[in-house]
């Protein structure tokens, strides 16, 4: 059996309802990195939610994807403390390094570049987030910084 | 610094943890344990609110106060207390408009100015043992609530303190709680709003991080209170340590008995369970945020419709309640309604919790008792403008919010006081700007934010956000035309009106306040195509 599936059968079980919905997604989506086609299928059946409504909450939430994210992923922080203290000029410095814009995967998938709502860390503002890692006070030439000390670790993780 | 009893206390907020406190505290604790100092105890703690200036370690009990500090300075701090030496002088704070050193955390005037009550034990215990919170007087309110007081005197007791809901609408408390005791059916839920959706705040993740037992004890004598036995906290996706802080205090909690079955042999069962949002502003609304456990899209619910206390979670009376809300109920059943109504203002009772962040010098977490002055807040609390700028406006109340004037400094923060001034409490974000920021672009800033964010659901506020988005980012690039101002006014009128929910009967206010207090700007970069600020480039 393919390991997705290997994946949903071992996390599923624990997860009866509709209820549910949001937290198997959330499950599912750590472990795989993403939610293909056939884990929502999957969710479909065990479930028993139509695969259009499991469609639905996944392509409704930010935090879902459905598409393989890469091994470095890249949150700028676009909120107020952050846009006020410079997050657009961040953002472009990125762009123009990753050569992706916002939203987009690297065909290697080795970066993702996103811009997330609020980190919570307005008070370093402005802060970038790297896979788990916040860093803070941030200003177009640290970014370049943030490339060095990118680790091995993987953004799907 | 006396030898006696000693307690590091290590800040672990999620802004100190970026900044490296994790690391320090494995230093810190090698340092102790290789000098084998029994006395000197090593706590984590939440956070502290001084963000900007961390990691912060604070030295007990004179509260000797360290910033930036960093893991190498470990081994300094533990041999200057083993020593009984004078604190580590260039890891003091030094006050940024004297240039003075200020030892002491209760003497900076960052801290002398706030009162804290919903933050009282943030920095001050571990949020992750139930003993720190039980030695600080934690459940003692719970205790007294099931044991001494009727659910009747306790909805008393909480509308007599005038509490109103710091999510935002300021709703009384204790009327929200009166209609949940009120509405029939066996089943009911507690619900907790941990979503803290605007962008630029962070004062509900430092209680959920800092103090995550004062919320659970608030919904349990709410749950006893209103006739609930489960009780659900929906915390915003990107808040893992509060996730984490919670999952830990629900554990410890029940294990001890506060949470579960038969609570101090009440006969009263309650249990908690966290629910972690997955990334959508308008699911902080009460309805959607329903749908959002519930296993759906967050789609409001369209008019007309149930109150929520009638029929919230599964069509079950529920009670919705900020973070703060909740964790301000202890303090109302221990220390009594007419101790908290003393603070604040005649309609706004009790303290209010911002994030205090943007252009201002000190930026952090703060609590000042409802009716304090913008003017104290930025100026004596957050230390002015910084670099010598100048202030041009204070953001409240994130995109549902608005931006006001120098003009309006004097006016006291509180719900009515902000509502008539054309911006709203909201939940606590507090943002600062100076001659620097663009008034224009910071209204298109947040359509750009709440257009991306609209369900989609009802067409006023799905393509009238789109519509202002379109015109302001017309105007922040020099193509403005003629006629512009009028029609985003009139267009914002319209949303407000047309809207179904919250989200869309708010959004224009950030573009309304705007063009009221600044409308010279946009003049300027419709006619004149020039930016005063010198943000748009044009
Ligand atoms: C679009 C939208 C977003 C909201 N976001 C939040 C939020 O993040 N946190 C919150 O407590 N209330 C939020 N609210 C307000 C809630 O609907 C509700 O009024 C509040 O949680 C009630 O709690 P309170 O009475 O303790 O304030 C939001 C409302 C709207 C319309």
């Amino acid at each position: 059996m393919d390991e997705e599936l290997a994946i949903c059968k071992k996390v599923l079980p624990f997860y009866s309802t509709r209820h549910h919905l949001i937290p198997v997604l959330q499950e599912l989506q750590s472990k795989i990195g993403y939610l293909p086609e056939k884990v929502i299928v999957e969710v479909s059946r065990h479930l028993r939610v139509p695969a259009s409504d499991v469609y639905a909450v996944a392509s409704f939430y930010d935090q879902f994807r459905l598409q393989p994210l890469g091994r470095k992923r890249i949150a700028v922080c676009r909120g107020t403390a952050c846009h006020v203290r410079g997050a657009p000029q961040i953002l472009k410095r990125i762009e123009a390094m990753t050569n992706l814009k916002e939203g987009e995967t690297s065909p290697d998938l080795e970066y993702t570049l996103e811009t997330v709502g609020c980190i919570g860390c307005c008070a370093l503002a402005p802060c970038v987030r790297v896979n788990k890692e916040v860093f803070g006070e941030m200003s177009p030439e640290r970014v370049a910084e943030l490339f060095d000390v990118f680790g091995e670790e993987d953004g799907n993780a | 610094m006396p030898k006696g009893e000693t307690t590091i206390f290590v800040c672990q907020g999620t802004g100190c943890v970026s900044g490296g406190s994790t690391e320090l505290y494995s230093l810190l604790e090698a340092e102790l344990a290789g000098a084998g100092a029994g006395n000197v105890r090593l706590k984590r703690t939440g956070c502290h609110g001084f963000c900007q200036q961390g990691p912060v370690v604070v030295i007990g009990p004179e509260r000797v106060f360290y910033v930036k500090v960093e893991p190498a300075d470990a081994k300094e701090i533990v041999a200057a207390i083993l020593a009984e030496e004078k604190p580590v002088q260039r890891l003091l704070y030094r006050d940024p408009v004297t240039g003075s050193i200020i030892p002491h955390y209760h003497d900076i005037p960052f801290y002398r100015e706030q009162e804290r009550v919903i933050l009282r034990n943030c920095g001050n215990i571990d949020p992750e043992d139930v003993d720190d919170y039980l030695a600080a007087g934690g459940y003692r309110a719970l205790t007294r609530a099931l044991k001494e007081m009727t659910r009747e005197e306790i909805i008393e007791e909480v509308k007599r303190s005038g509490l109103r809901g710091l999510g935002g609408a300021g709703f009384s408390a204790g009327r929200k709680w009166e209609a949940c005791y009120r509405a029939s059916g066996n089943e009911k839920f507690v619900i907790c709003n941990g979503d803290e959706g605007d962008p630029g705040a962070f004062q509900d993740r430092s209680v959920m991080e800092g103090d995550p037992h004062s919320i659970l004890e608030g919904m349990a004598i709410a749950g006893y209170a209103i006739g609930a036995n489960k009780g659900y906290i929906y915390v915003r996706a990107e808040y893992p340590l509060a996730v984490h802080r919670l999952k830990t205090a629900v554990k410890q909690a029940g294990e001890r008995g506060f949470l579960g079955r038969n609570i101090l042999g009440s006969g009263f069962d309650f249990d908690i369970e966290i629910f972690q949002g997955a990334g959508a502003f308008v699911c902080g609304e009460s309805t959607a945020l329903v749908r959002s456990i519930e296993g759906y899209r967050g789609l409001p619910r369209p008019l007309p419709r149930p109150r929520t206390s009638e029929a919230g979670l599964w069509g079950k009376p529920t009670l919705l309640n900020n973070v703060k809300t909740l964790a301000s109920v202890p303090h109302i059943i221990l220390q009594g309604a007419d101790w908290f109504a003393a603070r604040g203002t005649e309609r706004s009772k009790g303290t209010a919790v911002f994030s205090l962040t943007g252009k201002v010098v000190n930026c952090g977490l703060i609590e000042v008792p409802m009716g304090a002055s913008l003017r104290k807040i930025i100026f004596e609390i957050g230390g002015g403008i910084q670099g010598n700028k100048t202030f041009k406006a204070v953001q409240t109340g994130g995109p549902s919010g608005g931006c006001l004037p120098a003009e309006m400094l004097d006016i006291p923060v509180d719900f009515d006081s902000l509502t008539s001034a054309g911006s709203i409490m909201g939940s606590g974000g507090m943002v600062i700007l100076d001659e620097n920021t663009c008034m224009v672009d910071l209204a298109r800033y947040f359509l750009d934010f709440t257009q991306r964010e609209s369900c989609g659901q009802c067409i006023p506020c799905r393509l009238g956000t789109r519509q202002m988005f379109t015109i302001l980012d017309d105007i922040t690039k020099g193509q403005g035309r003629p006629g512009d101002i009028e029609l985003l006014v009139e267009l914002g009128g319209i949303i407000a009106r047309g809207s179904l929910c919250g989200l869309g009967k708010t959004v224009p206010n950030p573009v309304l306040t705007t063009i009221r207090y600044f409308r010279a700007e946009y003049e300027a970069h419709i006619y004149e195509h020039r930016c005063p600020a010198g943000v748009c480039q044009m």
